[in-house]
């Protein structure tokens, strides 16, 4: 049953807040993020490392270590309800079963331990209340439909015994297995070749496509959202930057720091020159400058950046940007588009 | 996996023979003997002596009798106890031995790991200090000290317990020991196991377990504590060796009729059968045990896979 | 994309960065060991009492004319006397300790068997770490089949109870001298803990033998010995300096058992294992000759597993950068 919240969202996010205590004071992690998905969409978060797009999405699910980490603040609609105002219990219902999140590293996100079989029945034993036989089956079958030949036989490997690419097919079935409404992509290809990369994203497109889920998907490569998304937003220090349509996105950015992350993909057509690259290193967020986070490092900073937090500029009715001269950006790109 | 074995099994009696030929050797290069320390005999006395136990032989024949025996099984005859023979004074105590050994550590085990699983699972809290203390007891106090402590408190002066002596298996006579033997044992597995804990909790695999929905309970129990558990099991192998020379000390302290006392009164005595007896015998026992463990590592992860 | 180049000169510059800033990096692992309150403590008792094993019972004779050895001449006084009790029954300051059987002050003894047990455990851990990190080190260097022979044999041995050779030998063939046996005993007991040492170091060189400034010594031509021992060792130094410290304590620990066996520090010499060991047999009337060197012993074992373990959290984050 597919249930939405108001606006036909899937999901809404609104306001934020996950901080960590660290010994260097207070890492405001994600600090205001707000955004929301439809039923079927795929979203992708865009962002460089330590822009909270990680912190954001494991607060989805109440995965964040407590301590040193806490959600102090905000609401996650879904399924008509608030998960921060949830029990443990019911949180963990929804874990798995209506949200499932697939990770990064699938060496070190498998456990080596246990045989791959044991580790994709355990899913459906607990939510769907398989038997051993019902779960077997199940895993066996989710594992052919990830695309891993010989499943049956294969299925009693440990992880150790498959490849990367094998790997992460593996944690998508075994995400899957419960047929969740919404999958949570963080950084699937990361640790990937690039060859395998491309197969990756095509079988969660295509499992996409078979089972009705919503996608998030997170990535610090805008390659890899340009074919895949519906929406993107675009994260830098805690905060959203911007959030449009895929395509609006790419073509018309409003935000300095968006345009920063399009010119750094290279263009395998451009002229032989230097590659470009958004200068200096993302902020401490234990010691964030007051003003807009991005003013140190953009080419558009003025005085007023580096004073005053930007306004959330609507520029269309799907199109936002955090910016002093969103308008001005938006409008450049219109031009140059 | 089984060429492994092999190989280790293999092994075992080269090392023996290695073993054996020193320690023989260094009983010959001490001074003295077993039968006068290092009195002077009558001439005709001593000859009568060696003649009886062929010693009057050539070092190198001598020598060579040890390891013949050896294969046939034979340990020889004691030097001090009259009349009774190597193998039959092992096989009394070693019962007494192992007994001891195998209560200490499944008690160090037992109580090492709980107390490390939880000191991690409540990182920084109360339990864990007051875990980490107390695991920090068996490290301070050498068992030596400890023993007669607890003597003085449960036996003397409590009368609950036995202060010493043994009195076969199922008796109150063996708690006292087996504690004293363990304190070490269960510091050092406490430690171990809240380390691995700690750093398998910290794992991405577990941030997966949780992800899909399993208990908190079932997330350590049925992830963590495989990862978390490996260092103790490799750790169990060293263990064993120096719960040996442990058992050495209790023994005396509670004046328990085992290998390691029968051991150090023969080294005192010069009793030389007794003496390489007790050293082959737990030399080989070592190194069984110790082919065990590692053979129950490679059951337990299965990452590793001996060729 | 531009991300792998940078990492690739960010991470040589890490590396040259780290040698260079050495000094640094020490200083940061001192000022994260003050943090630790368990270590500072560890830290104090230690030097208390390696202070007072040094100069005490010098001080104590100048001042009292009790020593270790000394037995009052009437033997009224050759009797166990509890602390601070004199002779008659009343309080006395004479015997903060009290006395052993013979009348000895056991203040006195277990100071001067701080010395020995002390003095026993440094020279045998001292013993261990130039035998362990030469072989681990060579080993680690020279890798292939020379590594995988050596690295055999400290297996072998690891699981053998050698300390059970150790007490043949010491049992067997008693050095006569007092010196002697002392030297036997740094011998056997250094003998006893280099496996462990040998295994971290060869780690330790395994991973850091790979790394461009070996390379470049290499390239240069300087000689194998000197690339291990004047460029790798050196770089290896954390985890050598944890394990020492946490090798001191069970030294001690094996001295003290020897010599409560009698195979160790022999009379008229004491040490906190000897002492405990005369202590033991009259626990039921005389506690205290068991109790002050007990508690003693462990303060120090307690203190200096403390320290070693500070400093391992301490030079941690060291240790996983290597």
């Amino acid at each position: 049953m597919r249930d939405t919240s108001t606006n036909g969202n899937l999901l809404e996010v609104k306001d934020l807040r996950t901080h960590f205590e660290t010994e260097d004071g207070v890492v405001k992690a994600v600090d205001g993020v707000s955004f929301a998905l439809k039923q079927g969409e795929t979203l992708g978060i865009v962002g460089e490392s330590g822009s909270g797009k990680s912190v954001a999405n494991l607060s989805l699910m109440r995965l964040i270590p407590d301590p040193p980490g806490k959600i102090v603040s905000g609401e996650i609609h879904f399924g008509g309800r608030d998960v921060l105002k949830l029990s443990t219990r019911e949180v963990r219902d929804i874990r798995g079963k209506q949200i499932a999140m697939i990770f990064q590293d699938p060496m070190t996100s498998l456990n080596p331990l246990m045989r791959i079989s044991k580790q994709l029945m355990e899913v459906t034993q607990l939510h769907l209340g398989h038997s051993r036989e019902q779960a077997r089956a199940h895993a066996i079958k989710m594992l052919e439909q990830v695309g891993i030949p010989d499943a049956r036989e294969r299925a009693d490997s440990y992880p150790h015994e498959f490849s990367g690419g094998m790997r992460q097919r593996v944690m998508i079935a075994m995400a899957l297995s419960c047929q969740p409404e919404l999958l949570i992509a963080d950084e699937p290809t990361t640790a990937l070749d690039v060859t395998i990369q491309a197969q990756i994203l095509e079988l969660i497109k295509r499992l996409k496509a078979e089972t009705g889920a919503s996608v998030i998907l997170i990535t610090h490569d805008l390659g890899v959202v340009a074919g895949m998304t519906d929406h993107i937003i675009v994260m830098y220090a805690g905060k959203v930057f911007e959030q449009a349509p895929t395509a609006e996105l790419f073509a018309r950015p409003g935000n300095p720091y968006t345009r920063g992350l399009l010119r750094s993909v290279p263009d395998p057509l451009a002229e032989q020159g230097s590659l470009y690259q958004i200068p200096g290193l993302p902020p401490d967020l234990a010691r964030l400058p007051p003003g807009c986070p991005f003013a140190p490092r953009c080419e558009r900073a003025e005085d007023i950046c580096r004073t005053e937090f930007p306004p959330f500029v609507q520029l269309t009715r799907e199109h936002h940007s955090l910016c002093h001269f969103a308008n001005e950006i938006y409008a450049e790109s219109k031009g140059e588009g | 996996m089984l060429r492994f074995i092999i190989r280790r099994v293999v092994i075992i009696v080269p090392m023996l023979f290695i073993i054996v030929s020193i320690t023989w050797g260094l009983i010959r290069l001490a001074p003295g003997n077993f039968y006068l320390g290092e009195r002077k005999l009558a001439p005709a006395v001593e000859k009568n002596l060696r003649e009886k136990y062929g010693m009057d032989k050539p070092w190198y024949v001598q020598y060579w009798k040890v390891f013949r025996n050896f294969g046939q099984g034979d340990l020889g005859t004691s030097l001090k106890y009259e009349g009774q023979s190597v193998n039959q004074i092992i096989w009394r105590a070693f019962p007494v031995s192992a007994t001891l050994g195998l209560c200490a550590y499944l008690l160090a085990l037992g109580v090492g790991i709980t107390t490390g699983t939880l000191a991690a699972l409540r990182q920084n809290s109360w339990i864990d200090y007051a875990c980490t203390a107390l695991a920090m007891v068996g490290i301070a106090i050498p068992n030596f000290i400890l023993g007669p402590l607890l003597v003085l408190v449960f036996a003397l002066t409590l009368f609950w317990l036995p202060p010493a002596l043994w009195n076969g298996f199922p008796s109150k006579n063996i708690v006292l020991p087996a504690i004293t033997l363990s304190a070490i044992y269960i510091a050092y597995i406490a430690r171990l196991t809240r380390s691995g804990m700690l750093e398998v909790m910290r794992s991405d695999y577990i941030r997966t377990a949780r992800a899909k929905g399993l208990s908190e309970r079932a997330v350590v129990m049925r992830h963590g504590l495989r990862g978390g558990l490996l260092p103790v099991v490799s750790f169990s192998g060293p263990a064993l060796a120096f719960l040996i020379t442990g058992t050495v000390v209790v023994e005396r302290v509670f004046a328990l009729p085992g290998l390691g006392n029968y051991f150090i009164n023969a080294c005192f005595n010069r009793d030389e059968p007794l003496i390489i007896g007790i050293v082959a015998f737990i030399a080989i026992a070592v190194l069984v045990l110790n082919l065990l463990v590692d053979i129950s590592y490679g059951f337990l992860d299965p990452r590793i896979r001996y060729t | 994309m531009n991300d792998e180049a940078n990492m690739q000169d960010q991470h040589t510059a890490d590396e040259a960065a780290e040698l260079v800033v050495g000094s640094s990096l020490w200083r940061d692992a001192w000022r994260r060991l003050l943090k630790n309150k368990l270590a500072v403590f560890g830290m104090i008792v230690v030097a208390v009492i390696v202070l007072a094993s040094v100069i005490g019972p010098t001080v104590i004779q100048r001042a009292t004319g009790y020593a270790y050895d000394v037995m009052p001449k009437e033997t009224r006084l050759n009797k166990s006397f509890p602390p601070f009790r004199s002779p008659e029954g009343g309080f006395s300051w004479t015997h903060p300790m009290g006395t052993d059987n013979a009348g000895r002050d056991i203040l006195a003894r277990v100071l001067s068997g701080g010395q020995i047990s002390l003095m026993v455990a440094l020279i045998a851990t001292l013993v261990s770490l130039v035998i362990g990190v030469s072989y681990g080190a060579i080993a680690g260097y020279l890798g292939g089949r020379i590594d995988d022979v050596m690295m055999r044999v400290v297996d072998v041995l690891y699981s053998l109870p050698y300390v059970i050779i150790v007490i043949v030998l010491l049992a067997l063939l008693p050095a006569k001298t007092p010196t002697g046996q002392l030297a036997e005993l740094f011998f056997a007991l250094g003998a006893v803990s280099w496996l462990t040492m040998a295994r971290i170091v060869r780690g330790q060189v395994m991973s850091l033998k790979n790394q461009d400034f070996v390379l470049a010594a290499r390239a240069t031509g300087v000689s194998t010995p000197k690339i291990i021992f004047r460029h790798l060792v050196p770089n290896a130094l954390g985890p050598v300096i944890v394990y020492a410290t946490l090798t001191i304590p069970s030294v001690m620990l094996s001295e003290a058992f020897l010599s409560f066996l009698g195979l160790g520090v022999r009379p008229p010499r004491v040490s906190w294992g000897s002492l405990a060991a005369d202590g033991a047999q009259t626990l039921a009337i005389f506690p205290w000759q068991l109790i002050f060197p007990g508690v003693t012993m462990a303060l120090m074992l307690l203190s200096l597993n403390f320290l070693g373990d500070g400093l391992r959290d301490a030079l941690d984050p060291q240790m996983r950068k290597q």
